[in-house]
């Protein structure tokens, strides 16, 4: 593995960034025109090549969902970035909008010629405020510089591109719930099939995408599918953003090649363990819908899709929050079981009724007044939400609480038989 | 409609000429025949234009720009949490606690805040200057704990920096 290739973040430590001619100096825009003078096949086909998968959590081979868009043109098409980071712990594809914005818009122009997409937005969560201003500042420019709009970099296709703000629900990240908001509805997820692929925003075929998953094209176009599936491991290829929280010395986004161990990346990079490394309690690897893994996983498992589920945990979108070993997993988990339950969109009944159930029997069990049962009341209830619902939100709220009765039983037990947690 | 508050003040809202301009290149952005996309865009135009809240007339005044049916703008309004149905005060301040924050010591940006303007979480001060929410989180995690006043991010904060911060409010 060579190390310390930098395909997202290589230019976000130049001055302004974010500027279109900062961009353009760094030779942005310039896999753009490359794209657009191949063949709409040999562009997915280098993105299938590259073996990209989907940054927003799914894990999704992005190639692969570019061919499904049908190639007749009776339908308008349309390419949505997915910018809600909503999941908790993710706050990587901000440093890509602050610093990296034409980067993004490159990458959707690409996809959106490859998919025959006329027009695209960005859904962006409505508290990034400035963030949406710096994404609207850059298709400004972009337009300007004739990078959108009706003739793309002087040739024969048509890209219009706009922002849109969510206004704070965690559901509009799930791609169904964000098209029902994108058409000015509540953000309730749809039930698939029909994938969005087929029938997607407006009822037409769509392309939803991540952030970092679009700003990573610009590079497989420039150097080519093989070259990037070269990066990182096998069935995870490339580099990846990492979102590194909670009890590290040095918290931060930190851009690396997909396989690395999990204890490099936060001992050589994020600063080490609050403590020392021996004072790490667990980590949660892929955002809060992820099982943590304890210290003993932690010391041997690298950072890709695969193993980190054959760890029983999932990379999703890759934002790693970091525990020491003072805190109580009960109370975190506790916390997040709120979280689901409050973003619940009520459509299921397991999901609604569920996350309400887990959050109350989180609580009482965290305050000192839940019984032994209680924790297999908990599995029980999980085992009837997952894969029950219309959207991954469900088992999102499962994860955490059966990952962590299996990592740490010992402390649930402990907070039955004493009413408190064990660690004071 | 419990939930939505009737309010004198708001009880004709009205775009201003450059506000109104607004909401011309917010439909722009779609195709003409789906107006009804530009309902949440200009509902947040509505509440930065009306106070900071949305009143059940402003609802109303929102659904008849955008050409929906009220009953549509009322549910797009109450399922998003950024949609204030109730006012709010002068500086609208929201604390992440959620998982980083919280392990970064959320819980006391919480107390010092309570303490600091003598209001308490979901509460609003006697003088309308501030309103203090617990909310979820912004995105923010590497730089936890944060919050939100107004459309600002505050990032990395401590108990210092809280108090310096609500001070320096103008
Ligand atoms: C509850 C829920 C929340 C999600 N939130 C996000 C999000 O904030 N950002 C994101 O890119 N994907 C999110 N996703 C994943 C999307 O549904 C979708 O898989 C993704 O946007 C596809 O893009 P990708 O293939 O490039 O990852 C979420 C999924 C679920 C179930
Ligand atoms: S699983 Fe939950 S969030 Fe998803 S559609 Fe069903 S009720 Fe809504
Ligand atoms: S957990 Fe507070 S900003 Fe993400």
């Amino acid at each position: 593995m060579s190390s310390k290739v930098q395909i997202l973040f290589k230019n976000i430590h130049k001055k302004d960034s974010h500027t279109y001619k900062v961009a353009r100096d760094g030779g942005g825009y310039k896999q753009a025109e490359k794209a657009l003078n191949m063949s709409t096949e040999d562009v997915i086909d280098e993105v299938k090549r590259a073996g990209i998968r989907g940054r927003g959590g799914a894990g999704f081979p992005a190639g692969l969902k570019w061919s499904f868009i049908p190639k007749d043109n009776s339908r308008a098409k349309y390419l949505v970035c997915n910018a809600d980071e909503g999941e908790p712990g993710t706050c990587k594809d901000r440093d890509i909008i602050r610093y990296a914005p034409h980067l993004l818009i490159e990458g959707m122009i690409i996809a959106a010629f490859a998919v025959g997409a006329e027009r695209g937005y960005i859904y962006i969560r409505g508290e990034f405020v400035k963030e949406a201003k710096i994404l609207e500042k850059a298709i400004q420019e972009a337009k300007e510089n004739g990078f959108l709009g009706d003739k793309v970099g002087g040739k024969n296709f048509r890209f219009e591109l706009a922002v849109h703000r969510g206004a704070g629900a965690y559901v509009c990240g799930e791609e169904t719930g964000l098209i029902e908001s994108l058409e000015g509805k509540k953000g309730q997820p749809r039930v698939k099939p029909p994938f969005p692929a087929n029938i997607g925003l407006w009822g037409g075929p769509t392309v939803i995408n991540n952030v970092e998953t679009l700003s990573s094209i610009p590079s497989i176009i420039e150097n080519g599918g093989d070259w990037y599936g070269k990066l990182g491991v096998e069935k995870s290829s490339g580099t990846k953003l990492f979102s590194i929280s909670g009890h590290v010395n040095k918290p931060g986004n930190y851009e690396v090649e997909l396989g690395i161990p999990m204890k490099t990346l936060i001992e050589e990079y994020a600063g080490g363990v609050r403590g020392g490394w021996d004072n790490l309690k667990g980590v949660i690897p892929g955002g809060a819908s992820s099982a943590v893994l304890p210290k003993e996983v932690c010391e041997t498992v690298t950072m890709d899709y695969d193993a980190i589920a054959k760890a029983g945990s999932m990379l999703g979108s890759g934002a790693m929050i970091v525990m020491d070993k003072s805190v109580c997993i009960v109370r975190a988990i506790e916390r997040l079981s709120r979280f689901y339950r409050h973003e619940s969109c009520g459509q299921c009944t397991p999901c609604r009724e569920g996350t309400g159930w887990l959050s109350q029997i989180m609580t009482r069990i965290e305050s000192g007044k839940g019984v032994e049962d209680d924790i297999d009341l908990l599995l029980s209830i999980g085992n009837n939400i997952a894969g029950k619902t219309i959207c991954a939100l469900g088992d999102a709220a499962v994860g955490p609480v059966s990952g962590s009765i299996k990592a740490f039983r010992d402390e649930y037990i402990y907070h039955v038989e004493h009413g408190r947690c064990m660690v004071g | 409609m419990s939930i939505m508050q009737e309010d004198t003040q708001q009880d004709k809202p009205q775009f201003s000429a450059s506000a109104m301009k607004q909401v011309e290149e917010i439909f722009s952005r779609y195709p003409d025949e789906r107006r009804a996309s530009a309902l949440m865009p200009v509902l947040h135009l509505a509440q930065s234009e009306f106070g900071g809240w949305l009143s059940r007339p402003a609802l109303d005044y929102v659904a008849e720009v955008v050409g929906v049916a009220p009953i549509r703008c009322y549910e797009v309004a109450t399922f998003y949490t950024m949609y204030n149905l109730k006012p709010v005060g002068k500086y609208h301040v929201q604390v992440c606690t959620n998982i980083a924050c919280w392990l970064c010591d959320s819980d006391n940006v919480v107390k010092v805040l309570e303490d600091k303007v003598q209001a308490k979480m979901g509460g609003t001060t006697q003088d309308n200057r501030f309103t203090l929410s617990e909310v979820e989180c912004l995105g923010a995690c590497i730089n936890a704990p944060m919050m939100q006043v107004n459309d600002d991010y505050y990032e990395n904060l401590t108990a210092d920096r809280v108090a310096e911060i609500i001070d320096r409010l103008p």
